[in-house]
């Protein structure tokens, strides 16, 4: 064991790899603080709001119904998070490091979900699984007559993990790629078990990309408004829609606050949690070609695992897709392909990715490299604005924009910004685990044979980034792509998004013109995921 | 190992990308702002050319209903009068929370709400129409303090499944679904504006003390919640529930999307009273409109017979001029035992809010 030991060094030994600069060049300062200017603009505008309120209001928040709403929340919060971990893990593990039939398939399919907006699953959920669903209608000859409730807790657990376990399962996957084999192979060699292998050495190696991930399901959660309205589950973001909706804008704000508060300490925790553990490699690391670990007979079972998360979590919801848009052609209904906002969701997607993995750059620079108080103080504000409800976030920018900068208001920038607010983690999260597998010392070895900073990082650090890069602009690019409060309430008068369509179709119960632009978004989203697990697979074996 | 030589000058593209967030983030990015612009009025025109001696002007209109519903006969106004238009689709409620923050800097000419309720919460945002306009409509339909106008009706129904039940089987009232019997079997959708505008209709023709007694009535009964109509219709032909308390229209999009097999009909509770209520979808002109004679003729498209005879054929609407035809498969308007409700009543939805808030229906 004493091989493996030294590979993960213990920061608190009070070694700090010996740097050659203390303090982090301004390259990575002024960006890191622009973005932090930026989330505070929610958060003051809620503050605004709330100071602004009556006794009334705090009297309405201040009841036994808040508190059993707290509960559900964190309830949902902490089991979807599980429920994520549960699945992710194994699927990341199967479909990187083993021999998995269909893996590549499979690579691809599992990461879908993300791309189905919450209200969209949810309702397929309900058609499918409620009491007199489609699925009871195929049990009902086994003398079945009525499924268990789906409403409440079940359906919102059951709709929010299997949307958002590929949270975890990207930052997983790429931390698994990355991941050292020798090490792998040194465990065997010692004559441990592959289970205890995968306990003592993979599982640790792993936990900066689970527990990034994590913290991005539990904030999710916490912040999703389409799964809990629909399966009726009242928690602090189903609660403060429902302000909006009766017009009480201060009890909304006060209750943002408590979420914000909440969330505030799910960060502090995570960060507590977070260590200061180290996952490089300490030598230069020889990545030998990969084998695949052989499952044998385990095959089996874990492509069951495989099919049924993946039947629940991305079959389902594409069949029923497909036979809304079949039901409309036999009533002939004229379908038309939406052009336009296709368009409109690749650009506006498209330049959210890259934005926010421009911006989530210096801040994970920032705290991996450089970290103390103020650096992780920076990294954890910016997921503020993925723990808000989209609405809160949209109403913000709206409020403070309009009144200092008028000429921004209703456009384009203003929305990608937006983006940035509510989706910079998803991005930060990738590049974070990357980062911490990247030894310092690489790039400092670059500056002592002279190369200035920025070109050491460009040219060293920045290569060995990719993985976290592509994975981040995904993540934000799959969750731009099915963004709806702030693409309503924010974008250009006129600009419409698949996104959007898809929610007016269902709004007024138009279920074929839905299906349509549902699917687009599906099938556009495989392209990237497919070149993504391709560049994976390359990188693998090289 | 990467081989640096993999990824030669990557620095060049790092510099690249953050000279594209500066534009973004800082100013807005022209070349982006006109491209929008050309885009959304290729789509709102249909592509037909605006070309035009005197200005038409501009007018922005945003829209608590869906595109699909009003999008066709608002670009039957654009055709017909060359005006420049913008429409911003959003759900009503989200809208009225938006125009509140937007405060008189807003871009807004016209606000189209799907209930009162929308427009009510923004009343004092909104300029006086002139009669001319409010005269055609019954004064049901209108605003009391003149403020906004009535565009199309909607009633409020029961819907059932008529493979369980028959119109025998249901109360002539809402308040006989109070009876125990119903227990476990209705659907409801409290957090939706028009139940909400049928409880305040409650509270104007039952009293404070009735209308309690009702919202406890049905608690007791366990209703389902949805979050809204759509998924209440499609429970109800599942049988999962017998009844459900909606807005009349959506049968008739289940109807046009399943067929006739489609299994749920309307009920309009024969004795009359809050649940038989018939409301409006309506607009009014914000005070800060630039546009205020734009909006006018909106307003009076909306109340031609063209735009009636499509809210009664489209989107199975009650016209509100009284020589248009409703939709055959509709329930005529002077059927249904409609409550006389004062319109200055129903705008109290904060009264409403509240009692639901008491009796534990709201948090």
């Amino acid at each position: 064991m004493t091989l493996i030991e030294p590979r993960i060094i213990k920061a608190s030994s009070g070694y700090r790899g010996g740097r050659l600069v203390s303090r982090p060049p301004l390259f990575v300062w002024i960006p890191a603080i622009l973005v932090l200017a930026a989330m505070i603009v929610p958060i003051s505008y809620l503050v605004l709001r709330t100071i602004g309120a009556g006794t009334e209001t705090f009297e309405l928040i201040f009841k036994p119904r808040t508190f059993d709403i707290l509960t559900r929340s964190l309830l949902l919060m902490g089991s979807v998070s599980i429920g994520s971990i549960l699945i992710a893990v194994p699927i990341g593990w199967l479909t990187v490091k083993t021999d998995l039939p269909f893996r590549r398939i499979f690579s691809v399919i599992t990461i879908l979900p993300l791309v189905i907006p919450s209200y969209i699953g949810a309702f397929i959920l309900v058609i499918f699984l409620s009491p007199k669903g489609i699925l009871q209608g195929w049990l009902a000859p086994l003398g079945i007559d009525r499924l268990p409730e789906i409403y409440g807790f079940p359906g919102a657990f059951l709709t929010l993990t299997l949307l958002t376990y590929p949270y975890v399962l990207l930052p997983v996957r790429a931390a698994l790629i990355k991941l050292d084999w020798s090490t792998y192979e040194a465990s065997l060699t010692l004559g441990v078990t592959q289970i205890q292998t995968f306990i003592r050495i993979t599982l640790p190696m792993l936990r900066p990309a689970i527990v990034t991930g994590t913290l991005l399901v539990a904030l999710y959660a916490l912040s999703d408004f389409g799964a809990v309205s629909i399966l009726h589950y009242e928690t602090f973001t189903w609660a403060i829609y429902i302000q909006y909706g009766n017009f009480a804008r201060e009890v909304a704000a006060a209750l943002s606050v408590v979420l914000i508060i909440l969330a505030i300490s799910l960060l502090y925790m995570e960060s507590r949690t977070r260590g200061r553990a180290k996952y490089y490699n300490v030598s230069t690391g020889t990545h030998r070609r990969q084998k695949s670990i052989r499952l044998g007979i385990w095959r089996w079972p874990a492509v069951i695992f495989c099919i049924s998360v993946v039947s629940f979590s991305f079959v389902m919801p594409v069949s029923i897709l497909v036979y809304w848009v079949i039901r409309g052609i036999s009533f002939s209904e004229q379908l038309t392909i939406p052009w336009s906002q296709l368009g409109n969701t690749l650009y506006v997607s498209g330049l959210a990715a890259l934005v926010a993995v421009a911006a989530a750059l210096p801040i994970a620079m920032l705290s991996i490299r450089y970290p103390g108080r103020i650096s992780t103080l920076l990294e954890r504000c910016s997921y503020i604005g993925f723990a808000l409800p989209g609405i809160v976030v949209a109403l913000s920018m709206v409020f403070f924009v309009i009144r200092y900068a008028t000429p921004l208001y209703q456009t384009l920038p203003l929305l990608i910004f937006s983006y940035l607010i509510l989706f910079l983690p998803a991005a930060l999260s990738s590049i974070n685990t990357s980062f911490l597998q990247v030894n310092p010392k690489l790039e400092e070895a670059a500056r002592i044979l002279g190369r200035s900073q920025l070109k050491a990082f460009g040219t060293i650090t920045l290569p060995l980034l990719i993985p976290g890069l592509l994975a981040g602009a995904s993540m934000v690019l799959l969750l731009t792509m099915k963004e709806l409060p702030a693409t309503l309430l924010l974008s250009p008068i006129g600009f419409k998004t698949l996104a959007t369509s898809i929610w007016w179709a269902t709004e007024d119960a138009f279920f074929t013109k839905a299906a349509v632009p549902a699917l687009l978004l599906i099938i556009v989203s495989i392209i990237p995921m497919t070149f993504l697990v391709s560049l994976d697979q390359k990188r693998k074996g090289s | 190992m990467y081989h640096l030589s993999n990824f030669p000058k990557l620095k060049p593209i790092f510099m690249a990308i953050w000279l594209l967030l500066i534009p973004i983030a800082s100013t807005a990015c022209s070349n982006s702002d006109t491209e929008m612009t050309a885009d959304s009025t290729s789509i709102i025109s249909g592509g037909i050319p605006v070309v035009n001696k005197a200005d038409p002007g501009n007018l922005i209109i945003y829209s608590g209903r869906g595109e699909l519903l009003v999008g066709p006969i608002i670009q039957q106004f654009q055709d017909a009068t060359s005006i420049n238009i913008s429409v911003k689709y959003g759900q009503t409620q989200e809208i009225a929370a938006t125009l509140l923050e937007e405060g008189n800097k807003s871009p807004a000419d016209i606000f189209f709400a799907s209930d009162p309720g929308g427009l009510g919460s923004v009343e004092d945002m909104l300029a006086p129409l002139s009669n001319e306009i409010l005269n055609l409509v019954p004064e049901w339909a209108r605003s009391s303090k003149g403020k906004w106008v009535g565009l199309s009706g909607r009633a409020r129904t029961v819907v059932y499944n008529p493979k369980n039940l028959t119109e025998a089987d249901l109360p002539n009232d809402m308040y006989g679904f109070t009876d125990p019997k119903w227990k476990n079997r209705i659907g409801w959708a409290p957090t939706n504006s028009s139940f909400q505008t049928m409880v305040t209709a409650m509270r104007a023709t039952w009293g404070e003390e009735k209308t309690r007694n009702w919202l406890e009535g049905i608690q007791a009964n366990k209703p389902t919640t949805y979050p809204k109509n759509v998924p209440q219709l499609a429970a109800v032909a599942a049988s999962e529930i017998d009844v459900g308390f909606v807005n009349h229209y959506y049968l008739y999009r289940f109807l046009a999307e399943e067929g006739e097999t489609f299994s749920a009909r309307n009920y309009h509770p024969s004795a009359g009273g809050p649940g038989s209520m018939v409301m409006v979808a309506g607009a009014g002109i914000l005070s800060t409109s630039e546009n205020p004679d734009n909006g006018q003729k909106f307003l009076q498209f909306m109340l031609s017979k063209p735009a009636q005879q499509y809210f009664a054929r489209q989107t199975f609407e009650y016209p509100l001029l009284e020589d248009i035809k409703t939709n055959p498969i509709l329930t005529p308007l002077n059927e249904i035992k409609k409550p006389h409700v004062p319109v200055s009543k129903l705008a109290d939805i904060r009264g409403t809010v509240n009692l639901l808030r008491e009796t534990g229906v709201l948090p």
